[in-house]
């Protein structure tokens, strides 16, 4: 391990290379968060399924692809299945808990993560499968540097979608009517909004986000049935970091995350990668639970 | 009335625990995990149902517990029952330490974060035992065989993991009727007022996450022996496994009451035994479906929603509204 940090200062390159992969795989991750923080701002819910969409969205694009289709056509036919499926969920689940007990709709997640999980493991089998796109590999500084052009689309991919995001908030008048029940669901009512097809619309949007998310993951990276949960985590760390309702501080968290997990992974061990996640989690809610006590804010 | 109906109870259950693997021999294991689900039911149950701290990492300490005793078994070459005595003593030590150094950290958390942050304990635990080569790493540890025939191990297991849920029960149900009983309760309603009473709620948290471990490192410690293998992903909340069943029972009986965790222990075994010979390879999509149709249409539990049905026979009295 202490070879490995060696490694790090002397070789300013492979660090580059790290950086550079783990800042492109963050964009991916800021992806899934911004559905996060939507759910969360609008509904109150921390949707566990988030990963197990991003897994589905990634298993739709694979299943193009097997039937022929260039994967590139995946990321808007898995968003559009992933907007259904999305609906779906919220209008036979998840709104029967929305409004009760955190812990509930936290389980009732928790649960359709579970028999997502299983339904994919049944369709798909349990082994880890992958997408070619076909796109080039570039290299830098002769050879020591490598950039898989399909990292840098899904980073492009991530950025208009967010930039698309922020449009939609801010113009349209559903995104109008998000933001408006995000602030006082109470008001939103009276005001002549239906808050209630707000919530599965912004659920819907959450599912979609993931989708594309997804198969970009398919893409650039591999996916598994029982991959879903450390998504979910990445996207409530990045929330959780950025604080809710900050579209930058996501980007930005995402991108840190990203670059951080591949250090670490660098460092520790590609095994202990996921375990790395789980104990960065902690980490962060212990120090943002530190802070928040130190500002007296725990009483709320 | 309602102490002599649970005297009769504990009665009949403890009957039918001398005499039932005498009388099901073929079940013996069956009804030693039926033992350690009511524990697993009963431990979750002081947080997350008196205490209204719905934690999801409960499962490292029985992990903890579990590797502890193979690890004494392994390495200090003590003759099979005094290791396994000192394992489950140990794991139980180690358990209660772990909880208390955890429990100053991230008890102070609350709602979604407190739950989140369990999940990533439990996570993270169950990756970090699968890549530690000292307790084997992905492939797991085996346990010491029992020096005798498989009939007397299972019996002996059955009566062993009796004992634990029976002390397990009583001493919940002793420290329920406590002031610590009290404490957790108003913790749970209102945990700001029970501060500003001059309520200690940081120990008593703390306390009662340690009393959940002692009982789950003992469990723990023994039902190695029982499996004959410890897995990494028994002390691990990946995917469905006990660490998610805990709760879930719990919740199944009605969390928050002495008798629910045991009655939803007892439903949910006896169901996912039924699942696990009917539906093969389909009983995991049937226990993700389970827990949304738990969770979503009996928040309240078997015993909440016959509370609701039937009060007087609860002791509650009917308010004319």
């Amino acid at each position: 391990m202490l070879d490995n940090i060696q490694l790090l200062f002397d070789a300013p390159l492979l660090t580059t290379q790290l950086l550079l992969d783990g800042v492109l795989i963050g964009a991916i991750f800021a992806l899934a968060a911004y559905g996060m923080a939507l759910v969360w701002g609008v509904t109150n819910i921390i949707n566990i399924v988030q990963g197990e969409f991003v897994m589905l969205g990634g298993y739709v694009t694979y299943q193009l692809y097997v039937w022929g289709a260039h994967p590139f056509l995946g990321i808007p036919v898995a968003a559009a299945v992933l907007f259904v499926v999305g609906y779906l969920a919220y209008r036979t689940v998840i709104f029967r808990v929305a409004n009760q007990d955190l812990f509930i709709s936290l389980l009732a997640t928790f649960g359709l993560s579970i028999l997502f999980q299983q339904l994919m493991n049944q369709i798909w089998s349990g082994n880890v499968q992958s997408v070619d796109s076909g796109l080039d590999t570039w290299y830098l500084f002769d050879f020591t540097v490598t950039v898989a052009q399909v990292k840098v689309l899904a980073f492009a991919v991530s950025a208009v979608i967010a930039v698309l995001l922020v449009i939609f908030l801010k113009r349209s008048r559903l995104g109008q009517a998000i933001r408006a029940t995000a602030q006082n669901p109470q008001a939103a009512r009276v005001l002549g909004i239906d808050t209630d097809r707000v919530y599965a619309m912004t659920y819907a949007i959450n599912a979609a986000l993931c989708g594309a998310a997804g198969s970009l993951v398919v893409m650039a990276y591999t996916i598994h049935p029982y991959a879903g949960l450390p998504f979910t985590v990445r996207s409530f760390m990045i929330v959780v970091t950025a604080g809710l309702g900050n579209l930058p501080g996501v980007i930005a968290a995402g991108l840190g995350l990203g670059a951080a997990e591949n250090i670490a992974s660098f460092v520790l061990g590609a095994e202990h990668r996921i375990a790395f996640v789980f104990g960065l989690l902690v980490v962060i809610l212990v120090a943002r639970n530190a802070w928040l006590g130190r500002h007296r804010k725990y009483l709320k | 009335m309602t102490v002599s109906r649970n005297a009769w109870l504990m009665g009949a259950i403890a009957i039918f625990a001398a005499l039932a693997p005498l009388v099901f021999p073929d079940y013996r294991t069956q009804i030693a995990m039926l033992w350690v689900m009511i524990i697993f039911a009963q431990t979750w149950d002081v947080m997350g149902g008196q205490m209204g701290y719905n934690s999801f990492g409960n499962i490292v300490f029985f992990g903890i517990g579990m590797y502890t005793s193979a690890v004494v078994q392994r390495d200090w070459g003590l003759e099979y029952f005094i290791g396994l005595g000192v394992g489950m003593a140990l794991g139980s030590v180690i358990a209660v330490a772990a909880a208390a150094i955890m429990g100053l950290l991230i008890l102070r958390m609350r709602g979604h974060y407190f739950a989140i942050a369990t999940l990533g304990l439990g996570i993270a635990a169950g990756e970090i035992a699968s890549g530690w080569d000292f307790i084997g790493a992905g492939s797991g540890m085996v346990t010491p065989l029992y020096p005798g025939h498989i009939d007397g191990r299972n019996l002996f297991f059955d009566y062993l993991f009796f004992a634990i849920a029976a002390i397990t029960f009583l001493c919940l149900k002793w420290l329920y009727g406590t002031r610590f009983g009290l404490t957790i309760n108003a913790i749970r309603d209102n945990e700001d007022k029970a501060e500003a009473m001059g309520l200690r709620t940081g120990t008593f948290k703390a306390f009662a996450w340690c009393v959940s471990a002692v009982f789950l490192g003992l469990c723990g410690g023994a039902l190695g022996n029982l499996l004959g293998f410890v897995d990494p992903r028994d002390v691990a909340f990946a995917g469905p496994t006990f660490g998610v069943w805990m709760v879930l029972m719990a919740i199944l009986g009605g969390k928050g009451t002495l008798w629910g965790p045991v009655l939803g222990a007892v439903v949910f075994h006896v169901t996912q035994e039924i699942f696990w010979t009917h539906l093969l390879g389909w009983q995991r999509v049937a226990l993700g479906l389970l827990i949304v149709i738990i969770v979503v249409f009996f928040p309240l539990g078997i015993l909440g929603w016959a509370r609701e049905r039937w009060p007087h026979r609860f002791g509650h009295r009917v308010e004319a509204s």
